[in-house]
């Protein structure tokens, strides 16, 4: 008996000693799976009400209202008075390359060496462990695209689904962007901290266009060096953004100012490529340029300040609904790091709250966002033929009073909502004798 | 015709004429009189007293007489001053005249910079490096004839010069702009004191922020104080010796902001000290504030040049407040006649000296009276430093300081021809003493015969030929010497060349060079005058202006709103008390108060009546911990700065006021940063947009004071931490010590109050006890007149805090973000703490790795009074979102979710009876929402603080309309400016106000800045 004491003490030390999350990747499911009795939220804007999804080897078979299930041999949830959304898919993130960003260099991996590094790779550095990642999907994210930063050229991100053992297993869309960033083409506002740069705004926006027209004449080159059909000397930087030319990737231009997503339009004319712009806080100001250019944006903060002090106070809120209006497509991000992603449905609530409807809403965190990262053909809606990454929560999702998560999907598998939170969060009620 | 000029042209002064007595002389002595006598002039004597047709006698540098009697002396050289102005010429306090400061930028506080704990300056002087009392400008100060000149020539004889470097700047002295040796020219040798808020050159840490530059001023007043005591703790202090030998001149504040003045002035106040106030040129938007300092201000004329603003991109980065001050700045010393506030002009500030007169011209042109602005440049300087008896205006007995001009000083078309000073003449635009204006017939003489032309001379620098065409001469007259260049006619390639002299009858006389190259004479005379064009001046009143709003940049109010009576109907009310959430309920305000809840309620009282059907009505968010609305955030050089505070440096322009409000936040409570273990002392506020800073305060409310414990106090990633801690061992003997040393304090001031014998009740114990602001505020916390909100994460340290107040006998009254405050719940609830914590912020720093978003629901569960708090001028306007996020992670009732953002932390900051709550008689804050404030749709379409509607959604629209509009209409003023010709300055953006904690946020690998 003793023995027995001391060995499970021993047991739960060593447990304690390791990090508290024992969540585990969930076994493969090949079989029927139902979800019945639901308000099913397609994310293409429609929603279905009294619904049932019929998933089989994980993917959607059926959504509608008159689909039997068979009895016996099948998983079944019940999903009365529930809300049920595909898995949201997080565009924009450093998820699983950065750990804890401060004061902890070790932990870190996203910020690579070096000006143009096209044929970095972020995929092969994620972390499909990282303790951020079981928080997401507690809140119906799925899906992240992990992107590598630094330089002009930062290289290439992928789609990774997050319930997975390694990176391998993870990937879900692997390079299928090339990110650049722009430089500035406008003087910093001086804060109190940081007086103002001496620089006059006409110098900066030259030395902007230098740099910018350094990266062209590198995809120019990238041009004439893939007609090349062999090589003497093969240089990995330029094989790096073949699929720009091929439109297997996608250009991911981080830009905020209009001048840069001007430079990002230049880009699209000039090489042909697919260009999505990252950031996009003034992209409302020239949102019928964008559309009339097939130009997609990521709204990197929609939890943002106004960026000038005379800006409608709202102007980060609608501009979701304002690229709407002018047909821009979009998707919504959540760049806000204090909370480590966590809060991307919220930013499509605040959206909706200012102006856009609840399904374009969603959409934005969905679809829209499948069809940016060039995944849509697999995932992003709950439609016949998609992966089943599906989310079922209490209420709505996008509003914080009733977003509850219940269950979710990865490829048919439902995955486990605990994290390190929800341990720590029952050890500790445990502790107090709360239930 | 102006027979005795020429005899000045080149006799430059040489500074010879009255000699001192004590240096030898290298060759034969010079002693001369200097008598001049300035006959026929219009003298202004001063700003009231004109004289026409007057004389003015000076000898040895001074003035002897001034009237319309006085005899000329034999002895007198004879200057007839006939059509001609002679002005007292200008004082200006505000100069560094002959005393050079080598400049360092300021690069504020730098993280990744190892701490200056220690002054670098050697010898007997205080810590402190930015208090340089002792500098003494009459010992710095060195003539420079140049720069001299560069203020002789806008108008200036006389400045009071200083060393514009530290937060103490030690002694003025007054000098004249005379071409002397530094011993003749030093009129005062110790005339003023000089004060800011800027460290300058010192490059020690400490202060790294406003309200430390305030702190240290003010420990210096009590320190001085002390020293008189000669403390033999203290040996020999210079500085504060020097600081105390100050005292009896007049005190000058550089403070250079309409809110700075006020502080400055608030110093002064505690002190018994009137300073005469530098102010910044902004004041005209806070005019009544400014009178109420009732200092007097020497005010600069450094208005802001138009910008080039044709890029939207750019235009779009200057702010309306920035755009409308530049148009409003010329009124500023017109405000300050209105007020009737006593005001001196200064050049300084200014690019281009050049520019003081055209301004001081376009402050005319904007409403002040000529007069005044006189006054302003003489008599009141003058009167200022006790020294009327000496310059200031024209009259026996004083130096013969004064200005010989064409005509009233502050006209456009005035030339000002000479500046005398100490009696000795300096040229400015002699070379137009000679009216060479007019009309002059040319005779040229040469072998082929004689040419005549008619030659308009406009001024000595301007001339045009009359003949079949009118073409312009290349002219140049020094007063004596005359060129001309210009071709006969249109045609002609060739140019006839002309030099010559003005004779004293007037005629001209000379040799040139004709088209064809042969060699002429010339004589040219007068024959008529010309009509002079009147002054360009226009009068403003004609084109639409910018108005003051409260505040004056965007979303200002033309007038401040006053409290109403409201009356909400059929409103949900979540009253946060015992009653809970009440359907179809009434709720009237009056006098700022909630006057009554309930249903039915008739409109007695004249109320407005909102119809508040479907909407909720809550009390106002209040938000625990805040960095909006203030100038600084971190004293960050020191562990312990329990003697700042933040209400010393609030910032009632802040828009995030403004932002707040339309998120439904009514109070905030503004923290010190987390840069040290005992920060400084917080300020509650109202967000009363529009107030002025004492106007934003929540009267009467319990002091805090914040501290930090963790990973920003022990700069981890600083990679270069010199300041102790380091680690958070070191953390807590800072606590330990730091209240260990207030004890002692404590003790020593109990001993000399109390004493013994003969010495017992001692009047003032700080006469012999150090009084230390750091320590008072210490022992005010051990004695439970001050509170602790305490920015904590770990339970180690949260728990050392806990024992170490135990230990002083008092107790931690918050603890702030408090990320693992699950963990030992318990003992915060045995401790007697309030928590404050984000509902779900984590993984950004290693403290947080064990941060979870059930932390909230955790300690609510075991009885904690939990706050939700910002700590993000962002996320503030979403608190709401925030408290409903403990719904989501732990289930919390709705109702107690609310509770987080209102009454809950109205408890831990000590005003839970006066607001936080729904409640008859409490102050009238409130939020009517558009629905269930919980929900991430809900809007505030109302925000009330003490019965003021500070928000409205319908009024918001309206602001946005008119500030596109006047964004507009000045935007295209400045490209109008640019378009015709007038000097416009490269883009700038404007200062952006926003501050945060700093180092909450996610701090990346590289450096973080504090601030």
């Amino acid at each position: 008996m003793i023995k027995i004491y001391l060995l499970s003490a021993v047991l739960s030390l060593a447990l304690f000693a390791q990090a508290q999350d024992d969540v585990y990747p969930a076994k493969e499911y090949n079989g029927l799976l139902f979800i019945t009795n639901s308000t099913v939220h397609v994310g293409n804007g429609q929603v279905t009400e009294n619904a049932t999804v019929e998933i089989n080897n994980g993917r959607i078979v059926r959504v509608g209202t008159n689909i039997a299930v068979p009895q016996g041999g099948v998983k079944v949830i019940d999903a009365k008075g529930k809300q049920v959304y595909p898995g949201l898919i997080l565009p924009q993130s450093d998820l699983g390359l950065k750990e804890i960003s401060g004061g902890v260099r070790g932990s870190n991996d996203y910020r690579e060496l070096g000006d143009l590094n096209p044929n970095i790779r972020s995929v092969v550095a994620y972390n499909a462990a990282s303790s951020m990642i079981n928080v997401l999907k507690a809140n119906g994210i799925l899906l992240a695209a992990t992107v590598p930063q630094g330089g002009t050229i930062s290289g290439s991100s992928s789609v990774v689904q997050l319930d997975a053992w390694n990176w391998e297993d993870a990937a879900y869309a692997t390079d299928m962007g090339i990110h650049i960033n722009l430089p500035s083409f406008a003087a910093p506002r001086p804060t109190a901290a940081a007086p103002p740069i001496p620089a006059k705004a006409d110098e900066i926006a030259k030395k902007a266009l230098e740099k910018v027209e350094e990266v062209k004449i590198f995809f120019r080159e990238a041009r004439a060096y893939l007609q090349e059909t062999t090589h003497t000397a093969t240089n990995l930087k330029l094989e790096a953004v073949k699929g720009l030319f091929d439109k297997t990737q996608k250009l991911f231009v981080h830009a905020g100012q209009v001048k840069q997503m001007l430079v990002a339009i230049d880009f699209a004319e000039e090489f042909g490529f697919e260009v999505v712009i990252v950031g996009g806080e003034e992209s409302w100001q020239i949102a019928p340029l964008l559309k009339e250019n097939n130009i997609a944006v990521i709204l990197n903060a929609g939890h943002n300040l106004p960026s000038t002090e005379d800006e409608d106070f709202d102007q980060p809120f609608k501009t979701p609904a304002m690229l709407q209006k002018a047909g821009v497509l979009f998707a919504l991000n959540d760049d806000a790091s204090n909370a480590r992603y966590r809060n991307l449905a919220f930013n499509a609530g605040t959206a909706s709250a200012f102006g856009l409807s609840r399904e374009e809403a969603l959409s934005a965190i969905t679809l829209n966002t499948a069809k940016i990262l060039g995944i849509a053909g697999k995932t992003g809606s709950i439609e016949a033929g998609k992966d089943a990454n599906i989310v079922i929560s209490e209420g709505d999702i996008m509003d914080m009073r009733t977003s509850i998560v219940t269950h979710a999907f990865i490829q048919g598998r439902e995955v486990d909502l605990a994290s390190k939170q929800t341990q720590l969060y029952e050890r500790y009620m445990k502790k107090y004798g709360l239930k | 015709m102006k027979k005795i000029i020429f005899f000045w042209l080149y006799s430059v002064a040489t500074g010879g004429i009255y000699a001192q007595q004590t240096f030898p002389v290298n060759g034969v002595a010079d002693e001369r009189s200097g008598t001049y006598i300035f006959t026929h002039a219009t003298i202004v004597k001063d700003a009231q007293t004109t004289l026409q047709n007057a004389s003015l006698l000076i000898q040895k540098g001074k003035i002897v007489a001034v009237g319309n009697d006085i005899a000329v002396p034999k002895n007198a050289v004879v200057v007839d001053c006939k059509g001609k102005y002679i002005i007292p010429s200008f004082i200006d306090l505000y100069s560094d005249y002959g005393i050079t400061v080598a400049s360092r930028s300021s690069g504020g506080f730098s993280y990744s910079a190892p701490a200056l704990l220690i002054s670098n300056t050697k010898g007997a002087y205080g810590w402190n490096e930015a208090i340089k009392a002792d500098a003494e400008a009459a010992a710095l100060f060195e003539a420079d004839n140049d720069k001299a000149k560069t203020f002789r020539d806008i108008g200036f004889g006389t400045v009071l010069t200083h060393r514009k470097d530290g937060i103490a700047r030690g002694t003025g002295t007054l000098v004249t702009l005379a071409n002397k040796k530094e011993n003749l020219v030093i009129i005062k040798e110790k005339a003023s004191a000089h004060y800011s808020f800027s460290k300058g050159m010192s490059a020690q840490s400490y202060p790294t922020s406003l309200m430390g530059a305030i702190a240290l001023l003010r420990q210096s007043y009590l320190d001085a104080a002390w020293y008189k005591s000669n403390p033999t703790a203290e040996g020999v202090n210079l500085s504060l010796q020097a600081w105390n030998n100050n005292e009896p001149l007049p005190q000058v504040f550089d403070a250079n902001d309409k809110w700075a003045d006020i502080r400055a002035d608030r110093i002064g106040d505690e002190f018994g000290v009137q300073y005469i106030i530098k102010g910044g040129g902004n004041e005209y938007q806070r005019i009544k504030e400014i009178a109420a300092t009732k200092a007097t201000f020497i005010l600069p004329v450094n208005y802001p040049q138009a910008m080039d603003v044709e890029d939207p991109d750019n235009a779009r980065l200057v702010s309306l407040n920035d755009l409308k001050h530049w148009e409003m700045a010329p009124v500023n010393a017109a405000a300050f006649e209105k007020a009737g506030i006593v005001f001196c002009l200064t050049p300084a500030d200014l690019k281009d000296p050049k520019q003081f007169l055209p301004n001081v011209r376009k402050a005319i042109e904007n409403g002040l009276s000529e007069q005044k602005a006189l006054e302003a440049l003489t008599k009141t300087p003058a009167t200022l430093l006790g020294v009327y008896d000496k310059v200031g205006s024209l009259e026996a007995g004083k130096l013969g300081n004064f200005l010989i001009a064409s005509g009233p000083v502050f006209k456009e078309k005035t030339i000002v021809y000479q500046n005398w000073v100490q009696g000795e003449k300096y040229a400015v635009q002699e070379a137009d003493w000679n009216e060479i204006k007019g009309i002059y017939s040319l005779v040229l003489y040469s072998g082929k015969g004689n040419i005549n032309y008619t030659i308009n001379v406009k001024n000595a620098r301007a001339a045009s030929i009359i003949n079949a065409d009118t073409l312009p001469v290349k002219f140049n007259f020094n007063g004596r010497l005359v060129s001309l260049n210009f071709q006969p006619d249109k045609k002609s390639k060739s140019f006839i060349r002309l030099s010559g002299v003005v004779n004293d009858d007037g005629s001209w006389k000379g040799n040139g060079t004709g088209v064809d190259g042969n060699s002429l004479l010339w004589t040219a005379l007068f024959s008529g005058t010309t009509t002079i064009k009147p002054d360009s001046a226009s009068l403003p009143g004609d084109l639409p202006m910018a108005k003051i709003t409260y505040p004056f940049g965007s979303y200002g109010w033309d007038e401040l709103p006053k409290q109403e009576t409201l009356l909400f109907k059929n409103a949900t009310v979540w009253t946060g008390e015992a009653e809970g959430n009440l359907a179809n309920t009434d709720v009237l305000v009056k006098e700022g108060k909630i006057a009554r809840v309930g249903k039915n309620i008739s409109n007695m009282s004249g109320a407005r009546t909102i119809d508040a059907t479907g909407k909720f009505l809550t009390a106002g968010i209040i938000d625990e911990h805040s960095h909006i609305a203030t100038v600084s955030i971190n004293e960050g050089a020191q562990s312990v700065t329990s003697e700042v505070r933040i209400g010393d440096n609030l910032n009632p322009d802040d828009i995030n006021i403004y932002r707040q409000l339309a998120g439904g936040v009514t109070s905030s409570h503004i923290l010190h940063g987390s840069a040290n273990t005992i920060g400084g002392q917080t300020q509650l506020i109202k967000l009363r947009w529009g107030a002025n800073d004492e106007g934003l305060k929540f009267k009467d409310a319990d002091p805090f004071i914040k501290f930090a414990l963790g990973e920003n106090v022990k700069r981890t990633t600083s990679p270069v931490n010199n300041r102790f801690p380091d680690t958070r061992m070191g953390v807590e003997q800072v606590l330990t010590d730091a209240f260990q040393r207030a004890v002692d304090y404590e003790n020593a001031l109990k001993k000399v109050s109390v004493g013994t014998g003969k010495k017992k009740q001692a009047a003032n114990p700080f006469a012999t006890v150090r009084r230390d602001l750091e320590l008072d505020a210490l022992v005010e916390i051990m004695r439970k007149k001050r509170f602790i909100t305490c920015h904590s994460y770990v339970q180690s340290e949260i728990i050392y805090a806990m024992r170490v107040a135990e230990k002083f006998g008092f107790r931690i009254n918050t603890f702030t973000h408090i990320l693992e405050g699950y963990k030992v719940a318990d003992k915060m609830k045995a401790h007697g703490a309030n928590v404050s914590t984000f509902a779900d912020w984590f993984g950004y720093k290693m403290e947080v790795a064990d941060a979870i978003a059930y932390n909230a629901a955790i300690m609510q569960k075991t009885g904690l009074n939990v706050c939700i708090n910002s700590d993000d001028a962002e996320m503030a306007r979403r608190l709401n979102q925030e408290a409903a996020k403990t719904v989501k992670y732990g289930g919390v009732p709705e109702e107690e979710a609310w509770k987080m953002v209102t009454i809950n932390p109205a408890k831990a900051l000590h005003v839970d009876d006066r607001t936080g709550s729904i409640k008859t008689g409490k102050d009238a804050d409130l939020v009517l929402w558009s629905e269930n404030p919980l929900s991430i749709y809900a809007k505030p379409e109302k925000t009330i603080v003490d019965g003021t509607v500070y928000f409205d959604l319908e009024h918001d629209l309206q602001l946005r309309r008119t500030i596109a509009e006047e964004r507009n209409r000045i935007v295209q003023k400045m490209i109008g400016e640019k378009k015709s010709g007038a000097p416009v300055a490269t883009f700038k953006p404007s200062t952006y106000i926003t501050l945060s904690c700093g180092d909450d946020h996610e701090n990346d690998d590289e450096q973080i800045n504090m601030q």
